[in-house]
């Protein structure tokens, strides 16, 4: 008998299991509504910022004096990494995938002989790679009191890249986050925040092949975008890594918790199997008793 | 006129008005500046101040932006805000009430940072303080 106590123990085990992941299921599936919303309602400034970006360095001559942000230091000795992760996990391979990506350059970065340094938003990406490169992190960015990425969240973030820079303690910026495609596809994207990778086609932007007036000049202009660009870059990475890890749980826990039913169905079969047979075994003891009297 | 330029404000959060205009007033860095159509191709950096859209001979439309980039082509003009507010929907007393707590703020602000933030969200209450009727 004691093993359809056991039976019946692990059934209603994995039936509290299942309660759990549907409700988070659902409970994910509503914050990326809403994340997914954010995300697509920042798009358009992202890209009329690109837009404007092209436009601005485009049309100016190359020259020394171009700001840094846009030509670079001139050397690629020193790499920032950005990664962006979520802060809990439970998100299927959202995270594994994001620090695979980020782990591979790392190492090829060092095969070369440059230096990297790692900055982590999230702690789930400081967690995972905190075994192998703790020496590397730089620090780590809390997410975990934010509920909706305001603007406002991804300035600290953009100001502090900028200052280090400044300072001279990187040449390249890198991003990796998670680009949020559809509920079933996250791609992980590698993305060059410093020196601003601008789709320079040398085309301008105009169609009659004019170029801007520029107010109150093209360099001063440059001195106020780049650094709004870089927020911007960074914000909409945030933006996008929010819906991908929502995308990524609603997955991952929708199959864990069909995962859950199908295990209930075979427990419960092996069961009710279990409990015929002793029903069985106990006819049997008592007609073979009944007729030995 | 017949002719119309069509304009967009965005924030960096959403795009918060697109549409058909007889004009926008921009408050440029250098000076304001009115955008009718055919305008020449233009990007400026805005000042904290008061964006108008006029259009037809209704009232014209004004929108308190916290500074960002505009950029204007012969049909277009796109306004990159970093925080916009109808004028409308500006109240006085709430904004006095916040630009007392930003001044509070800064007088009691521990770091450096702390004080810089404050002194940058006093001087936007001010600037809106002095559009807002």
């Amino acid at each position: 008998m004691a093993n359809l106590k056991i039976l019946k123990e692990r059934i209603s085990s994995v039936a509290s299991t299942q309660k759990i992941t549907s409700a988070m299921k659902m409970v994910a599936a509503s914050k990326l509504r809403r994340a997914q919303e954010q995300a697509e309602a920042a798009r358009p400034f992202s890209e009329r910022m690109s837009q404007v970006m092209a436009s601005v360095a485009g049309g100016m001559p190359k020259s020394d004096d171009m700001p840094k942000l846009l030509a670079g230091t001139g050397k690629d000795d020193t790499y920032l990494i950005v990664l962006a992760t979520s802060e809990r996990g439970l998100c299927g391979g959202f995270n594994a995938n994001l620090v695979r990506a980020a782990r591979s350059k790392i190492q090829d970065l060092q095969g070369e002989g440059k230096k990297v340094s790692l900055l982590c938003i999230g702690k789930k990406g400081r967690d995972m790679l905190g075994r192998d490169f703790s020496n590397l992190i730089i620090d780590t960015i809390d997410m975990s009191a934010i509920r909706r990425i305001a603007f406002s969240d991804a300035t600290p973030i953009s100001d502090r890249v900028m200052s280090m820079f400044d300072a001279g303690d990187f040449d390249v910026c890198l991003m990796f986050y998670s680009h949020f495609k559809s509920v079933m596809e996250q791609i992980v994207t590698e993305h060059q925040l410093i020196p601003v990778a601008v789709a320079d086609d040398g085309a301008s932007a105009l169609e009659d092949g004019g170029t801007y007036d520029a107010e109150p000049g093209e360099m001063e202009i440059l001195a106020d975008l780049l650094p709004r660009n870089l927020a911007i870059q960074v914000f909409h990475g945030l933006l996008e890594n929010a819906a991908s890890e929502q995308g990524a749980r609603m997955t991952a826990m929708d199959s864990a918790t069909r995962n859950a039913s199908d295990m209930i169905d075979g427990l419960t079969l092996t069961y009710n199997r279990a409990r015929q047979a002793a029903i069985t075994t106990e006819l049997i003891e008592i007609i073979a008793g009944a007729e030995a009297v | 006129m017949a002719e119309k330029i069509a304009y967009e404000l965005v924030s960096p959060e959403r795009l918060l008005r697109s549409g058909e205009a007889d004009m926008v007033v921009v408050p440029g860095t250098e000076g304001d500046f009115g955008v009718l159509p055919g305008h020449a191709p233009v990007i400026s950096t805005v000042r904290p101040g008061v964006l108008e859209i006029h259009d037809g001979n209704a009232e014209a439309d004004q929108i308190f932006i916290a500074g960002g980039i505009c950029e204007v082509s012969a049909d277009r003009c796109t306004v990159l805000a970093d925080e916009a507010v109808p004028v409308v929907d500006m109240d006085r007393a709430d904004l006095e009430q916040r630009l007392k707590d930003a001044e509070e703020d800064l007088a009691d602000a521990k770091t450096d940072e702390a004080a810089h933030k404050a002194s940058i969200a006093a001087a936007l209450l001010k600037d809106m303080l002095q559009v807002a009727r």
